[in-house]
């Protein structure tokens, strides 16, 4: 490879003796963007983190152009022409774009103050050339994550990055956005830049990269041109076996009882409409729409963790007070939430105490008649018993039912966070984006573990970005846009583009128009 | 690299992970093995330290901020902190002094108004923490200030009340209560026992001591579960208030007198320095009761011995500052 612009070679990391990279080599060209795919645990991160100077590897060599390098800081790895964008970004919130842009590396004028115009003009220059009109004294609190993407890219140009690392990019977008930052990084290529792309996203991978690198087990799999892979085969040689069908059959609803949740005109202002719908004994109900309009606050409004201005919620024709989450837990309502690490699972936590913590009131042996007071002992062994049966149920794969959260992969981690929600035994499911950051595997998993608990009569909601879930998943789906429920499909008008189209509002606009 | 595939062997990862679950078992250990090393510098710097005398000794002073730490464990595993310990002690002193000391309550007999006081004590206790509790949940302060102004609030009330002097008891039985000994202990310290295998037992085997650890670990998990987030912060202040006052009502005792200047000066620290040094996070979420117990002792032996080698006592607290600094450094160390 003459025109090795970047190459690693055998490179390995092991944290606290745990290998997480194995002899893993990589090489990129000039004007060439490289997907790395693979589970969670394969290794992406780190081997991302490690070219961008945040991890420093164990053993083996980086070389720029020929030349041995070592990245001891994200400093030295950007002075290197190597800029990573994380998936939370890394910019400050209460700072303008211009600040964030030049952190670190601030203009200064002769005596030492900052020059803010030289930054903001060079700012709005770097913006132009990204074809946007984001303003750089915009404060980043007031963007969107798709402007907040084009201002870490910014970041990157402002510092003459010739090897641009992006790591799930896409989770945050719309399907619009990801069409815009794919035609940016196709020009961003022709101009020479070297993208690594990390994504789950095969069809993405598919779409925008040259070549892909697969990582299984922190272990190299295969190296190879996009074109000569079919999406089947990446996901096999990712998970290291032949995926059979992923999602499991669709099992009817039962019709015509009383409906097991009926949500009335349910409004919270500023982020809710007259949301109206029901949902059947056993039901899927999917939730699709896009970032921000309005599913999660859905969820939320019922289970008590927003207060709502106006509406009904009845549960299996008895109305519901929430006031609190406990109420709606008692009423058998539960929530699995999008967001695992913010607000879904302790990672200081044990296994069984993360199954037991919502459930943790009927694990307390009354003694002296009331449950759930101050001085009821706890039954630790049911306790114990009930996490190891999810364990079984579910395919927990953790060293031991007492091994703190941390140390689990996200997909058992998601496990956990479902057994959680499913140990108050409701009648009602919501969960939200279930799949988010999971492998394909887990995936599989989840959809199964969730048809088997519509088929024994639970009702679910699922809301889901991933079209194809909803669409495999789900008997019927509601769209949201704006906080408004924007139509509701089933059977054979529910596809794909259908979704799309009221999600973005193009159906009605037809309408009117 | 022809067809772009390469084996290797496989390597077992789970072996490693129990390895690494074991260190960390050994870390909470940590406190326990830097006391007894403590203690064995203690034995041959002198031999007077192993004596049983200088050993209650040790216990009996430790017992009053000890009782104190018990409670502070619960504020910190919340993710709290309460700065007004120490204030509140001399303000619940001078109250139960003051309810001894009032004619009707003595005309009930002596055994009886030294009852009522340490009831006044614990209750009033209880309530200070109730409004530092109050302040944090609903008024949504962050618990530093709130208890930075308690702390000025309490001491300045106890000053007002005794001009700035003394609240001496007129009362002989109150100052004998907690003076008399047990089995070999001083009651001070029986009570300083049982308290913490109490809360041991709160924080390890009930709902409540499970959610506490949830909501210091990370109050928004714990709000989606479903736990009520304000209720198990608020008792854990109260909680701590009324240990304040136990330990308040032991320490007026002892004296039979409250300072409205000196009484419990200090004692945050003290009861601060306990948990840290018994290895509870200072960032929340997780901490033992027993740490605390042995963290106040090692506390105890530094100062013993510091005495013993004949080290200025205006120097303890320069000692006290770098343990509980390095404390903290160490736990860094350890994420």
């Amino acid at each position: 490879m003459d025109d090795g612009f970047l190459e690693m070679r055998g490179i390995c990391k092991s944290f606290s003796s745990v290998p997480v990279l194995r002899d893993i080599d990589l090489s990129l060209r000039r004007g060439e963007i490289l997907g790395v795919i693979g589970e969670n645990g394969a290794g992406k991160s780190t081997l991302m983190k490690i070219l961008g100077g945040i991890h420093q590897p164990t053993s083996g060599e980086i070389r720029s152009r020929g030349q041995r390098v070592c990245f001891r800081t994200p400093a030295e790895a950007r002075s290197g022409g190597i800029s990573l964008i994380p998936q939370e970004f890394n910019l400050v919130k209460d700072l303008c774009v211009y600040d964030n842009v030049f952190l670190g590396a601030e203009l200064h004028g002769p005596l030492g103050m900052l020059s803010k115009k030289r930054m903001q003009r060079r700012t709005a220059e770097l913006l132009a050339e990204l074809g946007t009109d984001i303003s750089p004294t915009e404060r980043i609190a007031n963007l969107s994550a798709a402007q907040k993407q084009l201002v870490e890219i910014a970041k990157a140009l402002a510092f003459e990055a010739e090897l641009l690392i992006m790591d799930e990019p896409t989770t945050v977008l719309t399907s619009h956005e990801v069409q815009i930052l794919f035609r940016l990084m196709r020009r961003l290529k022709e101009r020479g830049m070297s993208i690594i792309y990390i994504s789950h996203k095969l069809k993405e991978i598919k779409a925008i990269c040259d070549r892909v690198l697969i990582l299984r087990d922190g272990e190299f799999v295969c190296e190879k041109p996009t074109a000569e892979m079919s999406l089947e085969e990446m996901a096999s040689r990712m998970v290291g076996r032949e995926l059979s069908q992923i999602f499991p059959p669709k099992r009817l609803p039962r019709p015509d009882q009383v409906p097991a949740l009926e949500v009335r005109n349910l409004s919270v202002r500023g982020l809710l409409r007259n949301v109206s719908f029901s949902l059947a004994p056993g039901e899927v109900l999917g939730f699709g729409g896009l970032v921000g309009a309005g599913r999660t606050e859905v969820a939320e409004t019922i289970m008590g963790l927003r207060r709502a201005d106006e509406g009904e919620i009845l549960l299996s024709g008895t109305p519901l007070k929430v006031r609190f989450p406990e109420d709606a837990v008692r009423a058998g309502v539960s929530y699995l939430s999008e967001d695992r690490q913010g607000s879904g699972i302790l990672t200081g936590f044990s296994v069984t105490e993360n199954v037991t913590l919502v459930s943790l009131g009927s694990y307390v042996r009354s003694l002296l008649g009331g449950s759930g007071s101050f001085f009821g002992l706890l039954d630790k062994s049911r306790e114990r018993r009930s996490a190891s049966h999810y364990r079984d149920l579910f395919n927990i794969r953790a060293p031991s039912l007492d091994a703190r959260l941390e140390f689990l992969s996200g997909g058992n981690q998601q496990k956990v966070s479902m057994a959680k929600s499913l140990d108050t035994h409701p009648r009602v499911l919501v969960a939200d984006e279930p799949t988010r950051g999971i492998d394909v595997s887990a995936k599989q998993e989840m959809y199964r573990f969730i048809a088997d608990l519509a088929e024994s009569g639970v009702s679910c909601i699922v809301i889901s970005s991933e079209q194809e879930e909803l669409l495999g998943l789900c008997h019927r789906v509601v769209v949201m846009r704006d906080g408004r429920i924007a139509g509701v499909l089933e059977g054979a008008s529910l596809t794909e583009e259908e979704i799309m189209f009221h999600a973005t509002g193009i159906r009605e606009e037809a309408k009117a128009g | 690299m022809n067809d772009g595939t390469r084996q290797n062997p496989p390597q077992d990862a789970s072996e490693n992970r129990i390895q690494r679950l074991k260190r960390i078992e050994l870390q909470r250990y940590a406190p326990l093995f830097a006391l007894l090393l403590l203690g064995t510098i203690s034995a041959l710097l002198s031999p007077y330290f192993l004596q049983v005398q200088n050993l209650v000794n040790i216990f009996r002073q430790v017992s009053y901020t000890g009782i104190i730490a018990l409670g502070m464990t619960l504020v910190i595993i919340s993710g709290g902190i309460d700065l007004s310990v120490g204030s509140a002690a001399a303000f619940v002193g001078a109250l139960a002094i003051l309810t001894v000391n009032t004619p009707a309550v003595q005309a009930f007999g002596a055994g009886t108004a030294v009852f009522l006081a340490c009831v006044v004590a614990v209750g009033a206790g209880f309530f200070a923490g109730a409004v530092n509790g109050l302040l944090i949940t609903k008024g949504r302060i962050a618990p530093f200030i709130v208890t930075l102004g308690t702390m000025a609030l309490f001491r300045s009330l106890t000053l007002y009340m005794g001009n700035a002097g003394e609240f001496s008891s007129r009362n002989a039985l109150f100052g004998d209560f907690a003076a008399g000994s047990f089995l070999l202990l001083p009651v001070p310290v029986w009570v300083f026992l049982i308290l913490a295998a109490l809360l041991n037992i709160l924080l390890n085997d009930t709902k409540y001591g499970r959610h506490l650890c949830a909501v210091g670990g990370n109050e928004k998990v714990a709000l989606y579960s479903a736990i009520d987030v304000d209720r198990i912060r608020f008792f854990a202040y109260a909680i701590n208030g009324a240990m304040v006052g136990i330990s308040s009502a032991l320490l007026a005792s002892r004296f039979n007198a409250v300072s409205s200047s000196n009484t419990g000066l200090g004692f945050e620290l003290d009861a601060i320095a306990a948990v840290i040094i018994g290895g509870t996070a200072m960032t929340g979420g997780r901490g033992t009761v027993w740490g605390t117990v042995v963290g106040a002792v090692t506390l105890g032996v530094i100062n013993n011995m510091l005495n013993m080698v004949g080290i200025s006592p205006y120097l303890q607290g320069t000692v006290k500052g770098l343990v509980i600094i390095a404390a903290v450094y160490i736990q860094r160390q350890k994420n």
